[in-house]
């Protein structure tokens, strides 16, 4: 593997409206450190791609994004969210899981129906309600176009929708709890095609209601849904910027090689 | 050799293993139910047992065999539950887990004369219960107690990792996400640990000797009384289950037809076994699907 010199970075300063920002976050599993001082700011209503090789540290640090590394890692530094940092212990972690929600690479839905699927967090979240969770359920499958393949079927499990469907339903079931920002990590890669590309549709359409941050090892994936791109190398973030900048003009060597399939 | 033909030999030789387990079964079960089988009889399941006469039935120890049955998981149930939860999903993993589990392990190694002595002495003679089926249920919670724990911890832990993600992200505490999503999810596996359990319970002696007794008390079953000494329900009166029947009719049974008695009790208690499995498997699938709508 060529060596890049990871102290040459450019991170591009937006003026727009920041969704969530990161300040020097260090992430360690017990004495390995996996992520070096990241400093991200995600512009609101966007869709940001995590690329990077495998390994780079690009789930470690979605995951630190809503406190899901808790007991696995131990994240260092400030993650600012509405002025409040919640990378602090003090902080309510179900409400920031609330707020920032995510989607795992393989599908997981719950051995359940496809409606106690949605509803069944948003139960114990205190929804009592029949007609509110009625209508959670019907708009979240709508905005992640699932609504049409599954209407007739609300109460079958969940475990009979294909991969493609199943991962929909965990983006719904993750919208439901209208949460201001999505997280998704590699949410295409066990999925064919034409899966792929309805998740991206999906994408597209949900990004004037959320924040969309995805990790992709798929570069053209990356290229097509989103707005603004991180590229990750060893751990630290080598180059933020527009995604049609990244893809066109990168600053740095490392993007450029890694873009142009001349990497390692 | 080559590659096919080792392929094929040690498939012959698996096939054969197979075959003389399930042969061995097959002639137990089946020489059992022939030869207890015929000698059943409503009246047989119906009538309490003679000591001097022929013509006893069981129905005294089939219904102690149920009932034992039945308070032991009372018993022990919740206890490796709440402590197979903690083992698979809260236990730090260091040294004091470690020693719990080992002890767990010694624990249900012990041979039940043992723990039916050491329960003689602690809860029959000490602590004054006396002979009685909620001695013996405790004895029986001894060995219940590891088995069951051990699977419950390991039907949790065979849940998959990324459902405990999936609650978790979606801002569920960790007690939610297990009870909620985890624990449904488990429910077969946990269904094959009482089962298997339960047939230890049936099939116990031993320890039952010295613990529930070995007298058929007069009891009332129109008494449903539970304090009352003659009630049926009473936990607190000696009771011989079917298990001890048949090793005392064995051992020192002195009516014409001991022979007869132990053949159908076993039969019976087998048949038992079988319904018992059966009924816990479709609880158990009913449970599986009203908590997972899984069909
Ligand atoms: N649970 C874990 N425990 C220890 N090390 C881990 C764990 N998860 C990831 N790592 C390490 O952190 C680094 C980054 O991994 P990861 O964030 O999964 O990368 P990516 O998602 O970009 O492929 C890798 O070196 C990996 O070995
Ligand atoms: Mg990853």
């Amino acid at each position: 593997m060529k060596k890049y010199n990871l102290d040459e970075s450019f991170i591009y300063k937006f003026d727009n409206e920041k969704a969530i920002v990161t300040k020097s976050v260090n992430v360690f599993y017990g004495d390995h450190q996996s992520i070096f001082n990241v400093n991200l700011a995600f512009p609101r209503f966007s869709i940001t791609a995590l690329i990077g090789s495998s390994g780079s540290g690009k789930s470690t640090f979605l995951r630190s994004l809503n406190r899901m590394n808790d007991s696995i890692a131990n994240v260092d530094g400030n993650i600012m969210y509405r002025d409040v940092d919640i990378n602090d212990k003090k902080v309510n972690v179900y409400e920031v899981r609330k707020q920032i929600g995510m989607v795992f690479q393989r599908p997981n839905p719950f051995a359940k129906t496809i409606r106690d699927n949605i509803t069944f967090a948003l139960k114990k979240h205190g929804i009592k309600d029949k007609e509110e969770l009625n209508e959670r359920v019907e708009s979240s499958l709508k905005e992640a176009a699932l609504w049409d393949e599954v209407k007739d079927k609300l109460d079958k499990s969940a475990l009979s929708l294909s991969g493609g469907q199943a991962q929909r339903l965990c983006i719904a079931r993750t919208i439901a709890m209208k949460p201001d920002i999505l997280l998704l990590d590699e949410p295409a890669s066990a999925l064919d095609p034409i899966s792929t590309a309805k998740i991206e549709e999906t994408l597209k359409n949900l990004k004037s209601k959320y924040t969309i941050i995805i990790v992709t090892h798929n570069m053209q994936q990356a290229s097509r849904v989103s707005d603004y791109t991180a590229f990750f190398h060893s751990g630290h973030v080598l180059e933020f910027d527009k995604t049609a900048k990244i893809f066109t003009t990168p600053k740095i060597q490392a993007t450029e090689d890694y873009i142009s399939g001349n990497f390692g | 050799m080559n590659p096919k033909t080792t392929n094929k030999i040690a498939i012959g030789l698996i096939y054969t293993f197979v075959a003389i387990v399930v042969a061995i079964l097959i002639s137990l079960i089946g020489y059992i139910l022939v030869t207890g089988v015929p000698h059943i009889s409503w009246h047989f399941l119906t009538s309490k047992s003679q000591s001097f006469l022929s013509g006893g039935g069981i129905r005294d120890q089939l219904f102690n065999s149920i009932y034992l049955l039945f308070l032991t998981l009372c018993l022990s149930f919740p206890i490796a539950l709440g402590s197979g939860i903690y083992l698979a999903e809260y236990a730090p993993k260091n040294w004091i887990t470690e020693v719990i589990r080992t002890t767990i392990e010694v624990l249900s190694s012990l041979p039940s004369v043992v723990v039916g002595l050491f329960c003689y002495l602690l809860f029959v003679v000490q602590m004054h219960i006396g002979f009685s089926i909620l001695s013996g249920a405790i004895a029986l919670t001894f060995f219940n107690l590891p088995l069951l724990t051990r699977n419950i911890e390991n039907s949790l832990r065979s849940v998959s990792h990324l459902q405990r993600e999936a609650g978790l992200s979606l801002g569920l505490s960790q007690w939610k996400t297990i009870t909620g999503i985890i624990l449904p999810a488990a429910v077969p596996g946990i269904i094959t640990g009482i089962i298997l359990s339960a047939g230890r319970v049936f099939g116990e002696a031993a320890a039952l000797i010295y613990t529930a007794g070995q007298s058929a008390s007069i009891i009332d079953y129109t008494n449903w009384n539970i304090f009352s000494s003659s009630s049926f329900l009473n936990p607190m009166r000696p009771a011989e289950t079917l298990a001890v029947h048949i090793w005392k009719v064995n051992s020192e049974g002195i009516t014409p037809d001991a022979n007869l008695v132990s053949s159908g009790s076993s039969a019976v208690l087998i048949i038992l076994i079988l319904l018992f499995n059966l009924l816990a498997h479709w609880i158990g699938n009913r449970l599986y699907r009203k908590m997972t709508s899984n069909f």
